[in-house]
């Protein structure tokens, strides 16, 4: 009697655990929606990626084709946004750059991310010598205007899509490193980490399961941002001609084509540019969206 | 009549956002003589505090002023221009605020500060300069000339409340709203504040409103006080009467919380349950869930403002169930 | 007193960033692959000057040796000298300083000027329409590409309307403030999108602190509350974000200066990158690195003088 008492006890809550999680997911699927920013942010986004994965639906151009009869034509009902001075279709040529430059944002952001996250988390847990080391690099690093730095790797490294995104994985990180370790001092002193600790749990255990899931919202929110940064950091990278080279099209190389005959055709460089800050906007709007909804789950 | 300083009639004042109503203020009447000290008394959260705001209409742009008058020296202030609140704020009533840590502008000296208040006086800079350190003196800062070069993050919370005061103090306004003035501070330290409020009182004529939940403080300082609760006033009269013939079951109640100091070992006793949430109140007494006296009228009226005895009023049907009610001090 | 040994601290502080940054300077240069003779003088170098330079560099020392020599000629200001324009670097680049300090206080000055009342006027009519317009802008502020604004704003304002020049930085100074405009606002208008955020959200907190409640009760004028309390103290925040962004700003002053052809620091390092130009990217390295690290004193200190709070240790 006793034994199938406890063993209803046990599945009735387990079923309102499982309710509550469902509750709690259907609940932030509702927040999401009432969330404008996330949710123009989330379909802009995606009709970038839709794009990015299947530029030839769209256009019939080959964005590489050299048309001798169509060179800097302005934009017509065959060629909506121009040609360049090759008499390349600039329609095609934006729409297939779209893939690279969501892929040079999106790892760009994404490597740092989680070198600097699992460096913030070792600094900030262990403290003593290992933090000292991890903060002296980050100091330098600091020292070193973003800009600068990515032009000396890519010195040395030469230029090109490679050097680009190595620049911007050895750059970057250090945001993500300060800004997890200070989250990390302080959730560290907390009464549930000091509990873990005593019931003996390993250092493993409760850096990814106590204390990560506690400091990692921080780090996505600034991470949506970032993206922004990051693919404006490569485009301008690739606009200075030291990033992406020619013929390969990407945004920030063609308005630098573009600039080179501006005051004849400002389609050139317009138009990719647009491209360029419609996602920048749709990254923004989903970190604003992001941060408003950790805020309000935070309550 | 002619003596009140202060006549507050049928105040009514909402908080309002998208998702609730909030009444905060719900009818209030009382007034304050000239050279009195009046104290307004309840739980936090009742509304004291809100009605030092609406007096001074200092009230963040949620807050919708929902009908009623406040006359001070005969002169309605409802409906008044920013401009011509301006010049009662500070200069007729001045107010001290409860949050000690945060009420005092951190970037800018404590002289700044009080300089202020003497701004459209014709002083010079000596003048104001002796004004300055003559108010520090009087609300007891030792070494006054070298603190007010000081800014507010090197002051103590004790000494933060007294510039607070001498802030309040400097254009010499004729009635000052205390708010909390004791709560944040050590034992000793209010033991000061309240000798400094008191001594004002004295020597400066001043009227003042006494906002607290402290008991204590108020017999030691009210002439009369009003029992606020849920965002109305539910007993209304002189300190002493209040003290000795509690009319209402909630003052009662209060009154009976208190520790005593005749060295009984009886335990106290408190109020069961807590204050309704003012943003649904109930229909009739809203007291009437925790009170002992209870029947059902309380719970489908609202209870008038009865009076009870010579000043001395009460928001309860059940006045008379209560006329053998001990107070704290047997008259 | 108490600030002067703050400063004088804080500038032997300085030294360890510094020389580390020596090291990693002096080491990459050594990555990169091949002889660092034939890198330096290119490939047009004649065997004796390849063989010179390997002398003057200690090219056949030990590498501790080599890095010695490298910082005693810094310490001499001796940067080496530009394969390209066959100048001391440290000449060209005190020649190209004066037009980067120009760009930075021409975006200083348009942030402050444009984004401070913007972000002050966003945070006092909060929710109303000026607000949103504001904060919409701050949006695509900061996913607007600055070069791409540059090109824009120069087509418009120099292109079709021929108000500011083009590519064109000018003899007189009068000429070189007109440079300075349209790049100015062009970076400008990306940091405030940060700083009329930040701002605007500072003085929604602030308007409801109780200090400034207080200050109202004390009878004072609106117009005081807000300049002496609200303003006052909103700006301290994003003070601090303005010198995070200074670091950034001189970074981007690379890109700017590309688009509007100037000839500053930004665009002598590019055109040293494209043309591998090695001493020079070493020198301009080494003088951004520095220029930060005194920025960032120089906004601690200021950051102090506002906030009485703060103190220097």
């Amino acid at each position: 009697m006793d034994i199938r008492c406890s063993a209803v006890a046990d599945t009735s809550a387990k079923s309102f655990i499982e309710k509550k999680k469902q509750n709690i997911l259907i609940d932030t699927f509702i927040l999401i929606l009432k969330s404008k920013a996330l949710v123009i942010g989330l379909i802009i986004i995606g009709i970038m990626l839709v794009l990015a994965l299947f530029p030839s639906v769209f256009t019939k151009f080959d964005p590489n084709y050299i048309d001798g009869n169509a060179i800097m034509l302005s934009p017509c009902t065959t060629h909506w946004f121009g040609t360049d001075m090759y008499g390349r279709d600039l329609f095609s040529r934006v729409i297939y750059a779209t893939r690279l430059d969501l892929f040079i944002g999106v790892s760009a952001m994404f490597v740092p991310f989680a070198i600097g996250t699992s460096l913030g988390l070792i600094s900030g847990y262990y403290g003593g010598k290992v933090d000292a080391l991890i903060m002296r690099i980050v100091d330098i690093l600091m020292s070193f205007p973003y800009m600068v730095l990515c032009i000396m790797i890519v010195a040395i490294i030469g230029a090109g899509i490679k050097s680009l995104l190595i620049a911007m994985w050895l750059v970057d990180w250090k945001n993500y490193a300060r800004l997890i370790r200070s989250e990390v001092m302080i959730v560290k002193n907390s009464d549930f980490i000091q509990a873990a600790k005593v019931m003996g749990f390993s250092d493993k255990r409760i850096l990814l399961r106590h204390i990560l899931p506690n400091v990692l919202s921080s780090a996505l929110v600034y991470a949506a941002s970032d993206i922004v940064v990051c693919m404006m950091a490569s485009a301008g990278l690739s606009f200075l001609g030291i990033g992406v080279q020619p013929p390969t099209p990407e945004w920030g190389a063609l308005i630098a084509l573009g600039k080179t005959s501006l005051s004849k055709s400002w389609w050139q460089s317009f138009f990719p540019g647009i491209f360029l800050i419609l996602s920048g906007f749709g990254f923004s709007l989903i970190g604003d969206g992001m941060s408003d909804l950790l805020r309000t789950r935070g309550r | 009549m002619e003596n009140n300083i202060l006549e507050v009639k049928n105040l009514k004042m909402h908080y309002v956002s998208k998702y609730e109503t909030v009444k905060a203020i719900n009818d209030i009447s009382f007034s304050v003589k000239k050279g009195e000290t009046f104290g307004l008394v309840g739980e936090s959260g009742c509304g004291k505090s809100s009605v030092c705001k609406t007096l001074l209409q200092l009230l963040p742009p949620n807050a919708k002023f929902m009908g009623g008058s406040i006359k001070y020296k005969g002169k309605e202030l409802i409906g008044l221009s920013n401009k011509e609140l301006q010049k009662i704020r500070g200069r007729e009533i001045s107010m001290s605020f409860q949050e000690l840590m945060t009420a005092l502008n951190p970037v800018t000296k404590v002289k700044e500060q009080i300089y202020e208040q003497f701004i459209g006086l014709k002083m010079t800079k000596q003048e104001k300069y002796a004004k300055a350190v003559n108010l520090l003196k009087l609300v007891g800062i030792p070494s006054p000339e070298q603190r007010l070069e000081e800014y507010v993050h090197q002051f103590s919370g004790g000494m933060r409340q007294r510039i607070m005061i001498a802030i309040a103090l400097a254009a010499q306004p004729s009635m000052l709203l205390a708010d909390e003035p004791t709560t944040a501070l050590d034992v000793t330290i209010q033991d000061q504040i309240i000798k400094l409020i008191n001594s004002l009182k004295e020597t400066l004529g001043m009227s003042i409103i006494l906002v607290t939940h402290d008991l204590g403080v108020v017999s030691q300082m009210c002439d009369s006080i009003a029992v606020m609760y849920a965002g109305s006033i539910v007993e209304t009269g002189d300190t002493l009467t209040i003290f000795s013939k509690p009319r209402h079951p909630y003052t009662e109640g209060l009154i009976r919380s208190m520790p005593k100091d005749d060295g009984s070992k009886d335990r106290l006793e408190s109020i069961e349950g807590a204050p309704p949430n003012l943003n649904n109140l109930p229909k009739g007494c809203s007291f009437a869930e925790r009170c002992k006296y209870a029947t059902e009228i309380c719970i489908n009226q609202m209870p008038p403002l009865k009076e009870v005895g010579e000043n001395h009023y009460s928001k309860c049907f059940h006045t008379d169930l209560l006329i053998n009610s001990k107070g704290l001090i047997e008259l | 007193m108490n600030r002067l040994s703050y400063i004088i601290r804080r500038l032997i502080q300085m030294i360890p960033v510094f020389f580390i940054v020596t090291v990693l300077v002096f080491v990459l240069i050594r990555c990169i692959p091949g002889d660092p003779a034939l890198t330096m003088l290119g490939d047009r170098a004649t065997h004796e000057m390849i063989e010179a330079y390997r002398q003057k560099i200690g090219y056949y020392d030990p590498l501790w040796l080599q890095y010695f020599i490298f910082l005693k000629d810094l310490l001499h200001f001796d940067l080496g000298s530009s394969l390209r324009y066959s100048e001391p670097v440290i000449n060209l680049i005190l020649e190209r300083l004066p037009v980067t300090i120009g760009l930075t206080v021409s975006v200083v000055f348009f942030t402050v000027v444009i984004g401070f009342p913007l972000g002050f006027m966003a945070g006092k009519k909060r929710n109303k329409l000026p607000d949103y317009i504001i904060r919409i802008y701050s949006l695509f502020g900061l996913s607007a590409p600055q070069f791409w604004v540059g090109l824009m704003l120069l087509l418009m304002f120099g292109v079709k309307i021929k108000l500011f020049p083009v590519s064109n930085w000018g003899d007189t100074l009068p000429e070189h403030i007109m440079a300075l405009i349209l790049p100015g606002i062009t970076q400008a208008l990306g940091i405030m999108a940060v700083i009329i955020r930040n701002l605007r959200n500072n003085v929604v907190d602030i308007s409801g602190t109780s200090y400034v409640t207080f200050a109202r009760s004390k009878g004072l004028s609106e117009g005081r509350i807000d300049l002496r309390y609200i303003f006052r103290n909103a700006l301290l925040p994003t003070t601090t974000i303005l010198s995070l962004w200074i670091a950034s700003l001189l970074g981007g002053c690379i890109i700017i200066e590309t688009v509007f052809n100037l000839p500053g620091l930004g665009a002598l390092m590019i055109n040293s990158v494209l043309s591998r130009d090695y001493s020079v990217i070493q020198g301009g390295v080494l003088i951004f690195v520095i220029t930060v690290l005194i920025i960032n004193l120089i906004t601690d200190i200021i950051y102090s003088m506002l906030d009485p709070r703060v103190t220097l240790n």
